[in-house]
C-alpha cells in the first residue's frame, strides 16, 4: 500500500505517469499544465524514469511526437492546455483513427480571447468529436488514479484509442492535496507492459496513415466510431480493477444522495465538491436536492445517466463553456438530446458557470438551486443562462 | 569518365537492386520526385523508417488499401513530418534502450515536399534539427505546391507562373527569389546538409549513404523536376535536372560540419539561364530583360558559393 503524502496535483501526476514506466514524453510548457512537464524532466534528469523526454517546440509537435513514438511502438505521454491544445486540435482526430494509445493530461484553461490563463472547459469541448476517451478527474487522488489506469484503458487490446485526463487548471492542478501514491509495485501489478498491434519497425514493414478516398473513408469513421462506444466495456472493467486493487471505485456516472432527490445538478470535473457542499446545506433545510458527477464525457455514458435520472423533477446542467449561438452549453445539449426521447424526463436547466478562472461558491449552487426550485411554470427550462454575470 | 554518361556501365554495380518503393505508385509519368524517392529507399535500405508530409509522395504512394513501401512509413498531416520523425527516433531509441526491440541500428527520415518544408514545416523542422535528433530530413523540392494544383511556395524560383503566382496583363509570375533553404539548414549547424538531384544518381546515393552514417541529424535539399507542374515535357524530367545544375540553378554541394564542398558533377563553367528556362512553360511568358536579371542574380549566388566551398 504507497503513502498518502501531500502533493501538488500536477507533480503527483508527473510522479504517476513515471510509475507508469513511460518510454517517451513530448510536452510543451503552457500555463497551468507546465508542473507537469517540469516534473517529468526532473525525473528523468534524476535517472528516476528511464525516458526519451522530447523538449518540442510547440503543442503541435508535441502531439505529432508522441504519435511517432507511439507508432513505434513506445509508452507516451503528454500534456497541455487551452492554446496548446487547440494547436493539436488538427492531430486528435489522425492519433485516434490510428488507434495510437496516447495518453494526454489536460490542465483545463479557458480558451483566449481574449486570453486568460484560468480555468474552465472551453478548450477540451472543441476537441469533443476528435475521437478521444476523455474523463474528468474531480480531486487530486482522481488524477493520480484516472491517469494510471489511462494507460490501461488506452493500451488494452480491444480500445488501442487516446486517453485525455482532464483536470482543472489552478483549482486542481495548484493545490496541494493529500494524495495516495501508489507504489511502483502496485503500479506493475495493475498495469501490464504495452503489446502493439503493428509498429514502425524494419522487421515487419507497414504503412500507417495512408490516404482514403470515399470508397473506405466511411468504413474507417464508423470503426472508430464503434471502437470507442466498445471501450465502455473496457474503462468499466478497468476501473473495476483500480477498485479491487487500489479500494478507490470509479464509475461514469457517480451520485451524491441522488437516490431520492426531486432537484439535482449535474457538474464535471472539480466543481463537484463545491456543489456536495451546498447540496448538504441545502438538505438541511429540507430541500431534497442530489448530485450527478459526470467523471465519462467521451464515450457519453447514456445508459448510466439515464439510470440516475430516474425519480428528479428537475435537472440543472452545469457549463464550464459556451456554444456560442447554440442551443446552450455543450454539456447541456448532449444530456437533453440523451433524454430527448425518454418519456418522463426531468426539466432540465443550464447554467453557463465558472468562465476563465470566476469563483463559483456554495452560495452560488445554493442560488441555482433555489431558482430552478422556484420556476414552478418550469418557463426557464431547456434554455440557458450565464451565471453571475454582470449586466 | 563522366560517371552520368557512362550510367549504364555503373549502374548495376553500385545501385542497390532491390525496390523498396515499389511500382504501381500514381505518380505522374516523368515525375523525378517520385524518382528521387525510390532512388532514396535504394540508398537507405531496409533499415528504414520514413515519416512522410501530405504532399504528392504521401498521395501517390499510399491509396488505401494499397502501398508502394516495403519499409515502415507513417504519415501524420501536412506540417509536421520532421516532428512525427523526431518522435518515432525517441521512440525507437527509448524501445532499444530497454531491449524491447532488437538492437539493429534504424534510420529515422522525415520528408516533405517544398511547402511542407519551407513554408508550413519550417518550424517543426527547425526544432527536430535544433534537437539533435538522429535523422535525415529531405525536402524533395518541385518549387509549388503541387499536390494541390500548382499554387507558389517560399521554394517557386522568381518569375515562374503558379496558379497563385500567376502570369498576366499585370505580372510576371512568382515576385520574390526562392527561400534558400539549405543555408538555413546550415545555420542551424547541423553536421550534414547537402543538395541532390536525381538526374546525378550517384552523387544522390553517396550524399544519403554519408547522411545515413553521420549519428545526428542532417539535412537533404532533393531538386525535383515536376513535369506536371512546370509545364515541361514528362521524358524531359532527367535531362531538365542535369540543365539546372548546369546552369547553377541549382547547384550540388555538401557542407559537413560547415566545411563547403561542390560536387564533383559541378561544371567547370556554367550553361545559360536560357537553355534550362526554354522547355518549360512555366517560364515561357519571361521577357529577355527579365531573364537576363534572374541570370545575374543566379551567377551571383553560385559565386557567393562557389566562394564558400574555396575555403575548405
Ligand atoms: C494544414 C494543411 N494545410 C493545407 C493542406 C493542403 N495541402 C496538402 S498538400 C499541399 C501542398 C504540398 O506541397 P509540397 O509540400 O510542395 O509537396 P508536393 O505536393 O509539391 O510534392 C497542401 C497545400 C493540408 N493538407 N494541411
Ligand atoms: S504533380 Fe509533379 S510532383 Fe506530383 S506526382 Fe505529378 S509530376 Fe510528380
Ligand atoms: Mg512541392
Amino acid at each position: 500500500m504507497g503513502k498518502r503524502v501531500g502533493l501538488e496535483v500536477t507533480v503527483a501526476v508527473a510522479e504517476a505517469v513515471a510509475l507508469c514506466r513511460i518510454d517517451m514524453a513530448g510536452v510543451y510548457p503552457i500555463t497551468p499544465q507546465s508542473h507537469i512537464a517540469e516534473h517529468l524532466s526532473n525525473l528523468v534528469a534524476d535517472g528516476k524514469l528511464d525516458a526519451e523526454f522530447v523538449t518540442v517546440e510547440s503543442e503541435h509537435s508535441a502531439m505529432s511526437a508522441v504519435i511517432g513514438a507511439a507508432a513505434a511502438g513506445a509508452r507516451v505521454y503528454t500534456a497541455t492546455s487551452s492554446q496548446g491544445l487547440m494547436l493539436m486540435h488538427e492531430l486528435l482526430p489522425i492519433a485516434s483513427a490510428m488507434r495510437l494509445p496516447i495518453t494526454m493530461a489536460i490542465a483545463n484553461r479557458a480558451v483566449s480571447g481574449p486570453l486568460n490563463i484560468l480555468n474552465d472547459h472551453s478548450d477540451i469541448m472543441p476537441q469533443r468529436d476528435a475521437g478521444w476517451i476523455a474523463v474528468f478527474a474531480e480531486n487530486g487522488q482522481e488524477a493520480v488514479d484516472l491517469s494510471i489506469a489511462a494507460f490501461k484503458i488506452a493500451e488494452h487490446k480491444d480500445v488501442m484509442l487516446p486517453v485525455s485526463v482532464n483536470i482543472d487548471g489552478f483549482q486542481l492542478t495548484h493545490m496541494v492535496e493529500p494524495v495516495i501514491m501508489p507504489s511502483q509495485e502496485e503500479v506493475d501489478a495493475f498495469l501490464p507492459p504495452f503489446v502493439p498491434h503493428a509498429t514502425l519497425h524494419p522487421s515487419r514493414p507497414v504503412t500507417m496513415g495512408a490516404f482514403s478516398m470515399s470508397d473506405y473513408f466511411t468504413e474507417i469513421m464508423k470503426a472508430k466510431d464503434e471502437a470507442i462506444k466498445n471501450s465502455k466495456k473496457v474503462i468499466l472493467e478497468v476501473w473495476d480493477d483500480w477498485g479491487r486493487q487500489f479500494g478507490r471505485n470509479y464509475k461514469p456516472v457517480e451520485t451524491y444522495l441522488a437516490e431520492d432527490a426531486d432537484i439535482l445538478m449535474l457538474t464535471m470535473g472539480s466543481m463537484g465538491e463545491t456543489a456536495k457542499i451546498a447540496i448538504d446545506e441545502l438538505r438541511g433545510k429540507g430541500v431534497k436536492a442530489g448530485l450527478i458527477k459526470l467523471r465519462l464525457w467521451r464515450p457519453f455514458p447514456f445508459a448510466e445517466l439515464a439510470a440516475v435520472l430516474k425519480n428528479a423533477a428537475q435537472l440543472i446542467v452545469t457549463d464550464r463553456a459556451v456554444s456560442f449561438g447554440g442551443p446552450g452549453g455543450p454539456v447541456f445539449s448532449e444530456i437533453k438530446s440523451a433524454l430527448f426521447a425518454q418519456a418522463n424526463r426531468p426539466a432540465i436547466y443550464n447554467y453557463i458557470i465558472g468562465l476563465g478562472g470566476r469563483d463559483v461558491a456554495v452560495s452560488d449552487f445554493v442560488g441555482m438551486f433555489e431558482t430552478v426550485r422556484a420556476d414552478k411554470a418550469k418557463a426557464k427550462a431547456d434554455t440557458y443562462e450565464f451565471w453571475g454575470v454582470r449586466e | 569518365m563522366n560517371i552520368v554518361e557512362n550510367f549504364d556501365l555503373f549502374a548495376p554495380r553500385l545501385i542497390n537492386k532491390k525496390e523498396l518503393f515499389s511500382c504501381g505508385h500514381r505518380a505522374c509519368s516523368g515525375c523525378a520526385e517520385v524518382l528521387s524517392v525510390r532512388l532514396m529507399c535504394k540508398a537507405l535500405g531496409d533499415n528504414t523508417v520514413v515519416a512522410s508530409a501530405t504532399g504528392c509522395m504521401e498521395i501517390v504512394s499510399s491509396m488505401f488499401p494499397t502501398t508502394a513501401w516495403r519499409i515502415p512509413w507513417i504519415h501524420v498531416a501536412f506540417e509536421n513530418a520532421a516532428a512525427v520523425a523526431s518522435g518515432v527516433e525517441a521512440g525507437l531509441k527509448a524501445l532499444r534502450k530497454k531491449g524491447k526491440i532488437d538492437d539493429r541500428y534504424i534510420k529515422v527520415v522525415g520528408m516533405a515536399g517544398d511547402g511542407g518544408t519551407m513554408d508550413i514545416g519550417i518550424q517543426a523542422l527547425s526544432g527536430a534539427m535544433e534537437r539533435g535528433h538522429d535523422m535525415i530530413y529531405v525536402c524533395f523540392d518541385n518549387e509549388a505546391y503541387m499536390n494541390t494544383g500548382i499554387q507558389r511556395s517560399s521554394g517557386t524560383p522568381m518569375g515562374a507562373s503558379t496558379t497563385t503566382a500567376p502570369a498576366g496583363k499585370a505580372s510576371s509570375g512568382q515576385k520574390t527569389w526562392k527561400k534558400n533553404m539549405p543555408e538555413i539548414m546550415v545555420a542551424h549547424e547541423i553536421p550534414y546538409v547537402a543538395t541532390v538531384c536525381p538526374s546525378y544518381p550517384l552523387d544522390f546515393i553517396r550524399k544519403f549513404e554519408k547522411a545515413r552514417s553521420i549519428e545526428g541529424p542532417s539535412y537533404i535539399h532533393c531538386f525535383s523536376v515536376c513535369p506536371t507542374g512546370w509545364r515541361s515535357p514528362s521524358e524531359t524530367a532527367v535531362s531538365m535536372g542535369r540543365l539546372a545544375v548546369e546552369t547553377g540553378v541549382f547547384p550540388l554541394f555538401e557542407v559537413e560540419n560547415g566545411h563547403y564542398r561542390m560536387s564533383a558533377d559541378m561544371p567547370k563553367k556554367l550553361k545559360p539561364l536560357r537553355s534550362y528556362f526554354k522547355p518549360q512553360g512555366r517560364f515561357r511568358h519571361l521577357t529577355d530583360a527579365e531573364i537576363d536579371a534572374i541570370q545575374e542574380r543566379v551567377t551571383a549566388e553560385f559565386n557567393k558559393l562557389t566562394q564558400k566551398a574555396k575555403f575548405l
